[in-house]
């Protein structure tokens, strides 16, 4: 088993988790056969959070972040690869059989999209409320009271409360997505963009919040985060996604300082950073496809400035550089010496 | 008649004057927006920020004449020389996706979830400009690429809940885009992507203003984007426009105290989570009847009694600013 399945004890381990979607019309195969284009949204992705970790995902848009979150969620059935929840295999149970499993108050997210989230009859109370009856068979006095605790506690305003969602604002519905997912206290909370629709003033309350939980309830994170201010503030580890793949994954802190993929250093360089000595690195040329791309490219090749030869004939594997350290790349930065001493 | 009226270059493209927006609800009135004012010029980028619930969106949807049937609106929209709150919804169907297009901040609800997103953008393209079916189709890819989905040739085909949240926005940046509108309000148009593409679609729009002389309207909660973009940006609080300035006055001397604490509350780089604060006080209860003439007041260190009962002044002053406050910095 490689270093990127985790320990043993890890509270969610995946191995080779894939999501293809059949897309447009059917192709032409080999013999004759017909086969569907695929789009690759998540192409064999191995990786664990431990019990009170942080981990952040980010990664380009489309590079099938969301994706991976769902299927982590059990909200959709992967193509192939395996799930496991605290020692417990989850990836062969349907979706739609999880979602009245005893699992699903422990892995509870929060949506990207509020507004498609949210019931557009349910009142702001009645949303947060739901899962708390559903899962916590709260009722009556002691349901109104926890809704109206978690709605303090992530800022949401009282007199939102009553509220229907077309009555609120982009933020305020954000953070009706957020205070559901927490009221029912579960042990793997999965955010996608949870604060990209809230200003610095609640974006400070939610991850004061977040931040309170972990350390209360020992509560472990998928925190997935185009904004890598706040995933270098929040997350213990990093996984850089692209194209399907993680294509580098390390503590937050290393991984900030010395980023290892010709990816993830771009990604950086458009960070504001006045300490260090990098510039903007812009990535030219065409991203390639996520329709059935080649086996054998690596899925930078074609935008990446270090690329060789080799690099669209063999594609390069997960592999590690330092301790927890773990690149896809020919020919990784070294940015430490880079720098010089 | 001449149309448009022959001093229409002199006069801005729009004028928002005084503009008022109540909802009824079952729990008391919502006073959403109260004496906003402000115009924008053609060809020029100016920035609405402020906090969750401030009122943003409110002001774009009563500019498009979208709001909630509950809704009560007064005041005047003047749009390339038409008052629009009293124009019919016929005359408003016309101009809405024309001459002004907005990008919505939930996009996925915004597209048609049954046609695929290629003949989406080639509908708009085939409705403003005389090209072919075929043309719009090619263009329609054309514009798929310049808002970087791959392979947008095949992607064309998808339908909208088959892309990620960054690329319905994307879609929906295209569509607005394809219709070449005099005024394109966007509303949060890059908050689900990443960085570089962010910085791709607003180099993109940006572009745009500049060769086609549009003019556009950036609602954000993101101080360094509004900044990096926009000549002017307009702050808004609790349903107040409380501050209007060119962006480098706003930055260096910035005058009403919400906008100077809205700009320290910006993270800093490298700040630690503990080192991060908010605004102290929340945006207060807009139903209730006694909200004071500055709605700021409540959470104002620089507050004085008659900042409560009022009335709220607005000072224009000689640098092209305007604030609404009594003891401005
Ligand atoms: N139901 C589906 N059918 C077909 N393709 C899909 C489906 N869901 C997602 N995809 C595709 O999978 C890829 C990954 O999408 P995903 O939503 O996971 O991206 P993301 O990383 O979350 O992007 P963003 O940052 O824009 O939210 C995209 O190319 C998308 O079009
Ligand atoms: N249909 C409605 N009925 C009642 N109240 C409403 C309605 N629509 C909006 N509001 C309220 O009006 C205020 C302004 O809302 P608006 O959507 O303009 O906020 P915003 O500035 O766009 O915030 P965000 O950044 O969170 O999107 C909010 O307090 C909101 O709850
Ligand atoms: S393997 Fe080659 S093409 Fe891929 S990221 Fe590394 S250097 Fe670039
Ligand atoms: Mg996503
Ligand atoms: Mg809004």
């Amino acid at each position: 088993m490689t270093s990127s399945a985790g320990t043993p004890r890890a509270l969610l381990s995946v191995n080779g988790l894939r999501k293809l979607y059949p897309v447009g019309r059917k192709l032409l195969g080999r013999f004759g056969r017909t086969q569907p284009a695929m789009l690759h949204a998540v192409d064999g992705v191995s990786f664990a959070i431990e019990r009170g970790e942080t981990i952040g995902l980010v990664g380009e848009s489309g590079c099938g972040k969301s994706t991976l979150a769902r299927l982590i969620a059990r909200l959709i059935d992967p193509t192939a690869g395996m799930i496991w929840f605290d020692g417990a295999d989850i990836s062969t149970m349907p979706a739609r059989k999880f979602a009245r499993s005893e699992w699903r108050a422990d892995i509870q997210m929060v949506f990207q999209e509020a507004t498609d989230s949210i019931n557009p009859r349910f009142t702001a109370a009645r949303a947060i409320a739901d899962p708390l009856i559903r899962l916590r068979d709260l009722r009556a006095a002691a349901l109104r009271v926890r809704v109206e605790e978690v709605a303090r506690l992530t800022g949401l305003p009282a007199e939102l409360l009553v509220r229907f969602p077309h009555q609120l604002s982009g933020g305020q519905k954000a953070r009706v997505g957020i205070a559901r997912a927490i009221a029912v206290e579960p042990r793997l909370l999965i955010l996608d963009e949870p604060t990209s629709a809230l200003d610095v003033s609640v974006q400070t309350v939610i991850l004061k919040l977040l931040h309170e939980l972990k350390q209360r309830l020992a509560l472990s994170y998928l925190f997935v985060s185009h904004d890598l201010n706040v995933v270098r503030l929040l997350c213990d580890r990093v996984l850089v996604m692209y194209l399907g793949r993680i294509i580098e994954s390390g503590p937050a802190v290393q991984l900030f300082a010395a980023p290892a993929h010709p990816y993830t250093q771009a990604l950086l360089s458009a960070l504001p950073n006045p300490g260090a000595r990098r510039t903007r690195i812009a990535l030219a040329g065409e991203p390639r496809s996520p329709i059935d791309p080649d086996p054998h490219i690596c899925r930078l090749y074609g935008r990446c400035p270090r690329a060789t030869d080799l690099c669209r004939k063999v594609a390069p594997l997960l592999q590690q550089i330092a301790a927890g350290r773990l690149v896809a790349c020919h020919h990784p930065v070294d940015e430490m010496a880079a720098a010089g001493p | 008649m001449a149309w448009p009226p022959p001093d229409s270059r002199m006069a801005p493209l729009l004028a928002v004057e005084d503009l008022l927006v109540e909802f009824h609800t079952r729990s008391g009135t919502v006073r959403a927006l109260d004496g906003v004012s402000f115009d924008l010029r053609h060809g020029e980028m100016m920035a609405l920020v402020g906090e969750s619930g401030s009122g943003k969106s409110v002001t774009a949807y009563a500019i498009l004449g979208i709001l909630d049937t509950a809704a009560r609106i007064s005041g005047r929209v003047v749009f390339d020389g038409r008052e629009l709150l009293s124009a019919g919804e016929k005359a408003m169907g016309a101009v809405r996706g024309s001459k002004l297009a907005i990008i919505f901040q939930n996009p996925r609800t915004a597209l048609n979830p049954i046609r695929p997103i290629g003949k989406q953008i080639a509908d708009v393209l085939a409705r403003h400009g005389n090209v072919t079916a075929a043309q719009a189709q090619r263009l329609g890819v054309e514009m798929l690429a310049k808002v970087r989905i791959p392979d947008p040739k095949r992607r064309a085909a998808a339908y909208p809940f088959e892309l990620s949240g960054g690329m319905c926005q994307r879609v929906m940046i295209a569509m607005a885009l394809a219709c070449e509108p005099a005024l394109l309000i966007a509303d949060e148009p890059t908050t689900g992507l990443d960085i570089t593409t962010q910085a791709a679609i607003m180099g993109l729009i940006a572009e745009l203003v500049a060769s086609r002389n549009m003019a556009m309207l950036l609602i954000t909660h993101d101080l360094a984007l509004a900044a990096q973009y926009c000549n002017r940006i307009a702050v808004m609080h609790a349903g107040h426009l409380v501050e209007l300035a060119p962006t480098r006055l706003l930055f260096a001397t910035p005058r009403h105290p919400y906008t100077a604490n809205l700009i320290a509350a910006a993270p800093g780089e490298g700040a630690g989570l503990d080192r991060l604060s908010a605004i102290p006080g929340t945006i207060p209860d807009l139903r209730r009847g006694d909200l004071p003439a500055c709605r700021y007041s409540e959470r104002c260190e620089r507050v004085t009694p008659d900042c409560r009962t009022g009335p709220l002044l607005r000072l224009d002053t000689a640098d092209g600013r305007r604030v609404a406050c009594r003891h401005p910095l």
